[in-house]
């Protein structure tokens, strides 16, 4: 059974918090993330749930202590933002390197400078080799569904990872849509019990977790962790599977979306895939074959399978949320094209930066995008490659 | 998981270390002698020591071994060099010599 309601972003992450019921909850408030710790310590006052909520002075004492609860055997998690993402960075690399099973809700923001509070993904971007799973919503049942499917990858033996779940500030988080929620008891099944089989707090069996290693053992304890992130990849197909066999929704690492005879393909993250869509709806009724490859986990990163998914288009538009500064697109179109790369592929490939610090990201612009590639084809000419969506400027980029 | 950590050494292939390097033992910092790290050596004078015991609880590292409440020679293999010890002691029985070597005073 499921139910129809009505709710934003945060409040159908706080919801499946509510239902899953972890054990220990520490987290700070920051925009546009506040509501989820918000939400949730309101369901435990209300007495709807059994979470112990710790009240941090930082979110680098948030993830300590999601960490710390963790390695003392309780099922975990926080939430966070923008800036109190940075400020947990050194202890993202702990609770991955430690391999603890821990979950964050990630609402996507910008971060400074210049300060500004709206979406893009310059915050997990920036995380994105601290060695946790990352998995992008595009709206706010993917981020609900999302968040059910995030134990079951952490926790299985296969990883023990720590995992992120992402959905764009503002955009997903505070925008009230349609949702189907799952039965609290179908949920808890789904979720299943946490049953660690090494932790601190257990009697008899003394353990220390993260201790000094010297040169002798980082690379080898490194390739372990690097092994325990591509087996992710297994076992992130067998949850979803699972979950829609359960609950009817979801795929794998991303959704092809017009895709199967597309002659050029968008790849996208997050909320701005639907407007992708919708787009691509609009171009097909005009005859132009156009697709959407909405990718919903960076990390492990498919490479092969995107290209293996794009591998007929003649051209491809990867679209990034964020700056790399590198002078050749951001970090999905780094890592798509090194996957184009390694598989042998020669689709050609336009990389745009959009949406920062809050930028609209309309159908216009992904019909400009279109236009482009179709352009770029037309003679085979040689294009800019690394592109900006909607800027102002004195020379307008042609070609 | 759980794995006998002494058969694990620096000839270990990465397949057969612990999960996150956890170690199934405990006490082991006790066999990494940090001592070495030292700048300053306390040496006792067990002829001035009216074995009060003062300095026993202030030493940061537990390196002043007590026993039948009587205080034995320092635990060079642990010890800092902080100098706690010298300070807290009425009877001037310990003092702090440069270098990493109590015979070096002498």
């Amino acid at each position: 059974m499921s139910m129809k309601d009505r709710m934003s972003g945060n409040e159908a992450v706080a919801y499946a918090i509510r239902q899953i019921d972890p054990d220990v909850m520490p987290a700070f408030p920051i925009t546009p993330s506040t509501e989820i710790p918000q939400m949730v310590s309101t369901y435990i006052a209300n007495g709807q749930m059994n979470t112990e909520f710790i009240p941090v002075e930082s979110e680098h004492s948030s993830m300590s202590a999601t960490i710390g609860a963790e390695a003392a055997g309780a099922r975990s998690l926080t939430a966070t933002s923008s800036c109190g993402l940075a400020l947990m960075w050194e202890e993202l690399l702990v609770a991955a390197s430690d391999r603890m099973p821990c979950v964050m809700a990630v609402v996507n923001r910008t971060l400074s400078g210049p300060i500004n509070i709206n979406c893009d993904h310059t915050d997990a971007m920036g995380a994105r080799d601290t060695g946790w799973i990352q998995i992008y919503a595009e709206n706010n049942q993917e981020a609900y569904d999302n968040f059910i499917q995030a134990y079951p990858i952490a926790e299985d033996k296969r990883v023990h990872l720590p995992v992120m779940i992402c959905q764009d500030g503002f955009i997903t988080s505070h925008a009230v849509e349609n949702i189907i929620l799952n039965e609290d008891p179908d949920v808890k099944e789904f979720v299943g019990e946490y049953d660690p089989e090494e932790y601190l707090l257990n009697p008899g069996k003394p353990i220390a977790i993260g201790p000094y290693a010297i040169s002798s053992y980082v690379m080898e304890a490194r390739k372990a962790q690097e092994e325990a992130m591509e087996n992710a990849k297994t076992v992130i197909k067998e949850v979803a599977k699972r979950y829609r066999e359960k609950f009817g929704r979801g795929y794998e690492f991303f959704e092809e979306y017009r895709t199967e005879d597309a002659e050029y393909i968008m790849i996208i993250m997050g909320s701005a895939a639907g407007t992708a869509k919708q787009a691509a709806d609009d171009l097909r009724e005009k005859g132009i074959k156009a697709g959407v490859l909405k990718l919903r986990v960076f990390r492990p990163f498919p490479a092969s399978e995107i290209a293996d998914a794009v591998k007929n288009a003649k051209a491809i538009a990867i679209m990034d949320r964020c700056e790399s500064y590198n002078g050749h697109g951001g970090p999905l179109s780094s890592e798509v094209r090194a996957g184009l790369y390694e598989s042998g592929s020669s689709v050609r490939a336009l990389c745009y930066t959009y949406g920062l610090g809050g930028r609209d990201f309309t159908v216009e612009c992904v019909y400009g995008v279109f236009d482009e590639l179709q352009e770029m084809m037309k003679d085979n000419k040689k294009f800019k490659q690394h592109r900006y969506i909607g800027l102002r400027t004195r020379e307008p980029e042609v070609g | 998981m759980r794995s006998d950590v002494s058969k694990i050494n620096e000839n270990t292939p990465y397949e057969e270390l612990t999960e996150g390097l956890t170690m199934f033992a405990q006490g082991t910092a006790r066999e990494f002698a940090t001592g070495p790290w030292r700048t300053m050596t306390p040496v006792f004078d067990k002829a001035l020591c009216k074995q009060c015991l003062l300095c026993a609880p202030v030493c940061p590292d537990g390196c002043i071994p007590v026993s039948d409440m009587k205080r034995s020679d320092f635990d060079y293999d642990h010890c800092k060099g902080c100098g706690i010890c010298e300070k807290a002691c009425p009877f001037k029985a310990i003092t702090m010599v440069p270098g990493t070597d109590a015979s070096a005073m002498s």
